[in-house]
């Protein structure tokens, strides 16, 4: 039996907004809470003693980092001209910036691994101390979301774009949901960068 | 099954409103916008780091890296995400969100003085 959800194109009524939409906001701040306590965890180790060490002293690469910073907001440009181009009507440019971002996304895990190889090989890892337990664990679990990111995107570039030919409108509100996630994981980002690194 | 986008066409407080459909002309007019957003996130990027090298006391370094950070969240949030134009409903949900998220931060500040141990 097939089940129509409703409302994944016209907004709904009471909402003002189609379903898909409010589910991604929704499950946006389950994840700002999920972060959030990272953050706090962050805090309290920071603030229970009396000197944490400072990012670049431990030997985090921060030009490395910096390029991820740039990598991930170029990123959350691409998508959203992906989303404009097929709201212009224009699947091929609008796949040329889902390319776009899905490659961004693989530069930033890259150069995520570079910094993880370096760590490993100078023997630190999540057990050394406090300070590299909460660089792992936030890093990883952002990491694992851009990874996420990757798979939503290569679906939607592949096999996920057949719906632009049977239903544009969908598909398309289908790469504004995807961006509004990305999004999030790209402001996930921006505060991670200063905190782990540069104070 | 919905095969074309039937969306309300009225305006929303005469801003961009990602939930009505727009003319070619004014999403291009939103593009250009988000190009402009870009090069201001990369110029906060770059005087972030800059700042860094500065060696500032530890509380002002924190000070100043996490207001050029919520500058940075607010023009993504804010126009990548189009939260200056959305809903209300969404508003509500990021409402609730902020309050307990705003907790979360706000708890572990306390721990040293066993407020909840009392």
């Amino acid at each position: 039996m097939h089940i129509e959800i409703p409302y994944n194109v016209r907004p709904r009524p009471d909402t003002g907004l189609y379903n898909a939409k409010l589910g991604i906001w929704l499950f946006l701040a389950s994840e700002v809470m999920l972060f959030g306590a990272l953050f706090s965890s962050l805090i309290l180790l920071r603030s229970g003693v009396p000197h944490w060490p400072h990012g670049r002293d431990e030997g985090l690469n921060i030009p490395l980092a910096t390029v991820n910073t740039l990598v991930l907001i170029i990123s959350s440009v691409t998508v959203v001209l992906a989303w404009a181009n097929l709201r212009l009507g224009d699947l091929k440019k609008g796949r040329i910036f889902l390319g776009a971002t899905l490659l961004c996304a693989c530069g930033f895990m890259v150069i995520k691994a570079i910094e993880y190889t370096d760590k490993f090989k100078l023997g630190h890892f999540p057990k050394t101390n406090n300070f590299y337990a909460i660089y792992f664990t936030l890093t990883g679990l952002h990491g694992l979301h851009v990874l996420g990111g990757m798979i939503v995107f290569s679906y939607f570039i592949g096999p996920g774009a057949k719906m632009w030919f049977t239903e544009q409108a969908r598909y398309t509100n289908r790469i504004e949901v995807a961006g509004l996630y990305w999004h999030f994981v790209d402001l996930v980002w921006i505060f991670l960068f200063p905190v782990l690194y540069l104070l | 099954m919905e095969s074309s986008q039937q969306v309300d066409e009225q305006t929303h407080g005469g801003v961009h409103d990602p939930n009505v459909h727009h003319s070619p002309e004014e999403i291009k007019k939103e593009v250009r916008k988000y190009l402009v957003v870009f090069f201001v996130l990369a110029c906060l990027t770059a005087i972030t780091v800059a700042i860094s090298y500065l060696h500032l006391p530890t509380n002002e370094a924190i000070a100043v890296a996490l207001i050029i950070a919520s500058i940075k969240a607010f023009l993504v949030a804010g126009y990548f995400m189009h939260l200056l134009s959305e809903r209300k409903l969404i508003y509500a949900v990021l409402a609730v969100t902020v309050f307990f998220f705003a907790m979360l931060l706000w708890a572990p500040w306390n721990h040293h003085y066993d407020y909840f141990g009392r």
